[in-house]
This record gives structure tokens, C-alpha cells and sequence, in this order.
């Protein structure tokens, strides 16, 4: 097998995604497969008609183009097979107040929010949005740009007078923020392997953190506790891996994706975030759940290559 | 056990051993944000790299060969502590420009002058010992101070560089305060990242003023041969050789890949800073060290620094002009030297949380804040004019007009800007500083 992991991309999480194409790379190596990186350029496509019958590409971009669907775009006009979900739904998930549409309509619960462009704050005077979001969500509030990762842009609001600040910060990375209930609970990861009706959780990671589980807890080792499996009753991890299987399967995302929620004081598991290329770096997530699975993860990658290897090619046969 | 008395994983076994220094070295987004910087795509106005592609590089890559073949056996091995002494008579011969009277045995050779601040650090402070920097300060030098846990006092500078009248106050308030200074931290020419220069009859003024408080220099000067209009200026070291320790480099003149870099200190301090480089380093490369001494004895050395200073001013004309045309709101200084434009921004807009935006618009520099160790600077950024061709330059002010513009709107609607720090200094990567 013959995989190129795509890494790096112009996006602001380009330093994310080539730790992660890294990871990747290394594993997959591990496992026997050839591998190579190759960053979103000019090289491209003559990268992509270089692969062969038996190569398969890993799209590890986080952020715009890698999980907007453009690049997932990209690969199907090429007719390549890859990893991850496709490009329509990817569209889907990547924009979070679409993909909270979608799990309103299915009942999975997701905090109350709204999602407002900066467009709007100008045109209605950003005083009295602020007071109404203030009015019907309450406080303390997340915001969040519309579309990204890795908490860039994230801030949680305990204060009215910090809202401002918060979009501020927000606009700079996104046209539009989304701004929704900071709801209070255990929070857990839960990474979802296959596809369809093959889909399964692994175990969910809880994350014990000192502070926001902002961009430098999530990078530097020491401020967060992971513990996998999650601290939680057999019931509640129940609860937590049938609703990010539940999410995987109705926004028909594929191989692996990892879904992130807060099990709340009542018992909800509220779905905060959707991640449809899951980071795969030395401190992410999901390397973790597939460890406490006892499964190995050079095994567990091969075979993900190869299923999308598969696919292929049984669509063509 | 219940399941809440479990122990997780921090993913780092050794989290708790880590010294407490250590704990302060934290990947940052800000840091994250400038991977992109390497891209083409992007112009980065961010690094302080010089234009390699100025340098006979044939040339070089020939004298490269020749060395390894002529001279193979001295270059591949180890060296003295102190540094190849060929080179450190030539330092001498490059000092000289700058009014300063060394004797070989006086200089110290390092792995670019950032080690050199790293032993004088090493050698002098102690947590909680204070140290005097310009206002705003090289983000490598207080990256360094730092890691050594001594505290900052930044002396505001105006267009003739440090203010004598402020140091002199400021000494007096820290002294009174029963704060220990160890050394004054200056840039005196071409200021990394200021871009003014110490004038002239200030230098001697410096000098006397940290004399009569008993507080050496640490005058760091990479740029001080880049000068665009003028000869260069006198040296502090020529005006006092006991109470300067002075930091000389070939990274800005040269190529900062061979990483050389020297220092001239009083005696007493010279031989406490050999002996802290072999226990860093035992001694520095031996291939860069007959690398430089090849280059200096066969190459037009003086003749490429011109080339150089022609090819800086040129570039420093397109960004200034570019400023002029598409951010006449913001302010700057016009520097006769070195690689900088210190650029102070349109009231309200904050450089940190702006620069996010300036990545998706494909342009990059480095916030204010990574020079000042106390969380100033946010309103201002400084842009690297050094390697980007003139069109490039162009095109980044342009598009950081761009988003000056949407930032502005941004601050204008919801009355703030986007900073919530007055906290942590960004230290960018090395291509950055």
C-alpha cells in the first residue's frame, strides 16, 4: 500500500496538521505501508497521478480547504481514493451551525446558540445584539468562530462587559461566530471509527482541565488530565458513544471522526463540536482513545487506509 | 477504587520534574500562526533572515570544497574554548570599523552572538536580579533573560535611540529600591526592533551614567556595518573597555548559518565566559569558525556589506513608500539601517489578536508584544524589510492595509480591541527574531 498523508495547508492550523501528518506518516510506516507527505501546493496533483493502483491518500489538513471539503472536492474529480469523509458532507460538518442544525432535527442535544456575522453587529448596533444574546442565552457564554479548530478564536465569556473583547477575537479568525451556552458537566472526546452501520465508539477520553481547554492546554502537555476511559458509569459512557455514533452516522461521516461533548448535570450528552479530521498529534485525542481500546495504532491506521483503499475499488469493480 | 479516584495522564510522564523556568516555555497560538509564514503564498514581513541570495553563492559553495579538502583535518575536529585564533585576530580587523582597539586574546567566539548573551547571562544573573533594556528590546535577548528568571526594566527610547536622562532615573529608582542590576541590555545601532540608532554624543553620556551606578553594558551590535547613509558610528566598547562587555556577529553582514558569532569583555569576565562555553559547548564549530576566516581573508567581504547596504536601502525605500501610499494612519520611523520598520498602529488596534486576520490574508509580522517583557507593545508591530524582494514588500503592505482596514471596522463596532493580554511575551521561532 502506498499512502500520501497531505499535511500543512495554508489554513491557521498548519502547524497542527503537519504534527499530526507526521504521526500519521510514522505509523502507517510502522505497519509496512509506503508513505509520503505531501503539503497542499503545486505538487500537488502531479503527487496524486504518481500514486498507483495500490495508493490512497490521507487528507490530515485541519482547518479551510482540508475540511471544508474543498480538497475532499478535489479528489473525487481526480477519482483518488482517500480517507475521511466526503466532500458534501464535509461541507456540512465543517460549518458548526449547519451541523448543529442537523442535530437539532435528529433531537441529539447541542447547546442552545446563535450564530450571528460581524455584518449584522455593524448594521444593528453591536450593543443591543450583545444584550439580546446576553437576554436569551445567559451567561457564561462560548464563542467561537463559525468554522475552525484547534480553540483558535475561542473564548468562554463569563461576563457581559467581556463579550465585546470575545468577538473581537473571534472576528479576527472568522466572518461569522457562533455564540452558545457554556454548559457545565464532565467533558468527554469520543473518537468514532468506520463507517455506516460498522461505526464504533472507542472509548471516550474525558478531559480534567485546569482553566479553558483552550490552544495552550491542548498543545502543551501538563494542564489537562486526560483519563480514558472516561471517569463516567457504564451507563453514561453508554450515553456519550451512542450519541457521537449517532452523529457520525447522521452526518454520514466516514473512518474516523471524533465528536466532542459535555455530559451535562442532567445527564444530557450535549454535542459541543464536530471534528471530521480529528487531530492525530502526540497530545491529541484520539491516539488516546485508540489506546485505551488496547488496539495498536499503526494496526488500527493500515487498516483505515486499506478499508478506503477498498472502497475504491470495489466502487469500480 | 472508585472511578474518581483514578489517575489520568498529563501525556508527560516528566511534567512534574520539569524545573520552574521551564513551565514558562509554552507553545503559543501566536507561535502556531506563523507556520503558515513559510509558505510562497505568504508574504512575511515577519523575519528578521537576511538575503542570502545576495551572496556569491558559487563562490562559496567552491571555498566550502577547498576547505574540506585543504583543511579537512582542523575543520572536522574539535577546537579551543576561546575560539579559532586566526578568526579572532580578523574580529579584530572588523571592530576596528567601529572605533574599537581589541586584542585577539580579548575575544570570545560563540555560536552567534545569542549564545553570547546566553554566558553573559549565565555568568552574571541570578533569579531576580534585574536587567535594563530599551523599550521595546530584542525578543531573542528576553527570551534569554527569562530562562535565567531575571526581571526586565524596559527605558523608553526616543528617535535618537535610548534616553540617557531616563536610564539615569531609572537606575537611580531600581538602586533605591534595593533592586540589583546586573547590566544594561542595548542595541545601539539600527535597533532590532525599533530600527533607530544611538546618536553620537549620547554614546559617551551612557557610558558614564552606567559607570557611576556600577552597572556594566551589554552592547549587542549585529547591524552596526548596515548603515545605509554614514560611516559607522563609535562604539560604547571604544569608550570604556572595562565596563562593556560588546556582542559582535557576522549573522547580519554575512550569512547566519554558520551561526558565529563573538565576544569582547574585560578580562576577568572574558575568562569566566570561556569557561561557561565549554561547559555549554566545549567549543565552538571549527568548519564555521575557517569557514568565516576563509571568507574574510579571500572574499571582498567590505565590498558585499556595501552590496548589501544597497540592496536593504532599496527595500527599505519600497516599504516606506508602500506605507506611505496604503497606511497613512499608521505611524513609523525611517530607518538609515538594518532590517526594521517599527510601525505604531492606528489608535485602538491591538497586533496580537489582529494577526490571525493578516495570516488569512496572506501577510505576516511580529506583534509588539514579543519585545517588551511586561506585555506593552501591543500597538505596534515590527516589519522585516530585509528579505522580501521590493514587489513583495509592496504587496504584503498592501494587503496589511487590507486588514488593517477590516480590523478597524471590527474595533469600531464593538468599541474594544481584541487583547485580553498584558500577560506572556510571544517568543517567535529563530527565523522570526
Amino acid at each position: 500500500m502506498n499512502v500520501l498523508v497531505l499535511a500543512g495547508g495554508l489554513s491557521h492550523e498548519r502547524d497542527v496538521s503537519i504534527r499530526s501528518g507526521r504521526r500519521v506518516q510514522e505509523a502507517l510506516r510502522a505497519s509496512g505501508a509506503k508513505v509520503t507527505l505531501q503539503d497542499v501546493d503545486s505538487g500537488l496533483i502531479p503527487a496524486l497521478q504518481k500514486l498507483g493502483d495500490d495508493g490512497v491518500v490521507w487528507p490530515m489538513l485541519h482547518g479551510s480547504s482540508g475540511e471544508d471539503g474543498s480538497l475532499q472536492g478535489l479528489l473525487e474529480l481526480l477519482d483518488v481514493p482517500y480517507v475521511g469523509t466526503r466532500a458534501h458532507e464535509a461541507r456540512v460538518a465543517w460549518v458548526k451551525s449547519v451541523a448543529k442544525a442537523v442535530l437539532e432535527h435528529e433531537s441529539i442535544p447541542t447547546p442552545e446558540y446563535v450564530t450571528l456575522p460581524q455584518s449584522l453587529f455593524r448594521e444593528v448596533g453591536a450593543e443591543q445584539v450583545m444584550d439580546a444574546i446576553v437576554g436569551k442565552l445567559g451567561l457564561p457564554l462560548a464563542v467561537k468562530p463559525a468554522r475552525g479548530g484547534s480553540a483558535l478564536g475561542v473564548s468562554i465569556v463569563t461576563n457581559r462587559a467581556d463579550l465585546n473583547r470575545a468577538l473581537v477575537h473571534c472576528f479576527a479568525y472568522d466572518v461569522t461566530a457562533l455564540i452558545e451556552k457554556a454548559v457545565s458537566g464532565t467533558e468527554v472526546a469520543v473518537s468514532v471509527l468506520g463507517t455506516g452501520d460498522d461505526a464504533v465508539a472507542l472509548p471516550p477520553v474525558e478531559i480534567a482541565v485546569d482553566g479553558p481547554y483552550d490552544y495552550d492546554a491542548r498543545y502543551n502537555p501538563g494542564r489537562v488530565e486526560y483519563f480514558a476511559p472516561a471517569r463516567l458509569s457504564d451507563d453514561d459512557i453508554a450515553t456519550v458513544s451512542d450519541a457521537a455514533v449517532a452523529v457520525h452516522r447522521e452526518l454520514r461521516l466516514r473512518d474516523l471522526s471524533r465528536v466532542d461533548i459535555i455530559l451535562d448535570e442532567d445527564g444530557a450528552p450535549q454535542v459541543l463540536d464536530i471534528n471530521i479530521t480529528p487531530g492525530l498529534t502526540e497530545t491529541s485525542l484520539y491516539p488516546q482513545a485508540i489506546a485505551a481500546s488496547n488496539e495498536n495504532l499503526a494496526e488500527v491506521y493500515a487498516r483505515v487506509a486499506q478499508g478506503a483503499l477498498n472502497r475504491h475499488s470495489t466502487r469500480d469493480s | 477504587m472508585s472511578s474518581s479516584d483514578r489517575h489520568g495522564t498529563r501525556l508527560d510522564p516528566w511534567f512534574d520534574s520539569y524545573a520552574a523556568r521551564a513551565h514558562n516555555m509554552r507553545a503559543s497560538e501566536i507561535r502556531a500562526l506563523f507556520a503558515v509564514a513559510s509558505r510562497p503564498e505568504v508574504v512575511s514581513l515577519a523575519g528578521g533572515m537576511p538575503y542570502i541570495g545576495g551572496l556569491p553563492l558559487d563562490e562559496l559553495s567552491e571555498m566550502s570544497r577547498r576547505l574540506i579538502l585543504e583543511q579537512g583535518e582542523i575543520a572536522l575536529q574539535y577546537g579551543g574554548g576561546q575560539g579559532d585564533e586566526g578568526l579572532r585576530e580578523q574580529i579584530t580587523g572588523v571592530m576596528a570599523l567601529e572605533g574599537i582597539n581589541a586584542h585577539p586574546d580579548d575575544v570570545v567566539v560563540t555560536t552567534g552572538s545569542q549564545q553570547a548573551v546566553d554566558l553573559v547571562s549565565t555568568v552574571f544573573l541570578d533569579p531576580g536580579d534585574v536587567v535594563v533594556a530599551e523599550a521595546p528590546s530584542y525578543v531573542g535577548a528576553l527570551g534569554v533573560f527569562r530562562a535565567h528568571e531575571a526581571d526586565v526594566v524596559h527605558v523608553p527610547m526616543d528617535a535618537d535611540g535610548l534616553i540617557p536622562e531616563e536610564l539615569d532615573r531609572t537606575l537611580g529608582e531600581l538602586a533605591a529600591a534595593g533592586r540589583r542590576v546586573k547590566f544594561v541590555y542595548t542595541v545601539p545601532n539600527f535597533h532590532n526592533p525599533g530600527g533607530v540608532t544611538l546618536i553620537e554624543e549620547r554614546r559617551p553620556r551612557i557610558v558614564e551614567i552606567c559607570k557611576r551606578h556600577g552597572v556594566l553594558i551589554l552592547e549587542d551590535n549585529p547591524y552596526g556595518l548596515l548603515g545605509f547613509d554614514r560611516e559607522p558610528l563609535p562604539a560604547m566598547r571604544s569608550m570604556s573597555e572595562e565596563g562593556v562587555i560588546y556582542l559582535g556577529s557576522f549573522s547580519k553582514t554575512f550569512a547566519p548559518g554558520y551561526r558565529v558569532g563573538w565576544a569582547v569583555a574585560p578580562h576577568a569576565v572574558r575568562e569566566k565566559l570561556v569557561l561557561a562555553s565549554e561547559a555549554a559547548i566545549l567549543s565552538p564549530s571549527n568548519a564555521s569558525q575557517l569557514a568565516i576566516r576563509t571568507y574574510l581573508e579571500n572574499f571582498d567581504w567590505q565590498g558585499q556589506i556595501k552590496k548589501f547596504q544597497v540592496q536593504y536601502r532599496e527595500r527599505r525605500d519600497a516599504m516606506i513608500q508602500a506605507l506611505e501610499e496604503h497606511l497613512p494612519e499608521a505611524t513609523w520611523n525611517v530607518p538609515d539601517g538594518g532590517f526594521y520598520v517599527w510601525v505604531k498602529l492606528p489608535e485602538g488596534l491591538n497586533a496580537k489578536t489582529m494577526l490571525p486576520r493578516a495570516v488569512t490574508a496572506r501577510v505576516a509580522y511580529v506583534s509588539g508584544t514579543a519585545f517588551y517583557a511586561d506585555g506593552q507593545g501591543a500597538d505596534h508591530m515590527r516589519l522585516s524589510y530585509c528579505y522580501p524582494t521590493p514587489e513583495r514588500i509592496r504587496e504584503g503592505v498592501r494587503r496589511l492595509a487590507s486588514v488593517v482596514d477590516a480590523e478597524m471596522e471590527t474595533v469600531k463596532i464593538f468599541g474594544v480591541s481584541g487583547g485580553a493580554d498584558g500577560d506572556a511575551v510571544d517568543f517567535p521561532s529563530p527565523d522570526l527574531a
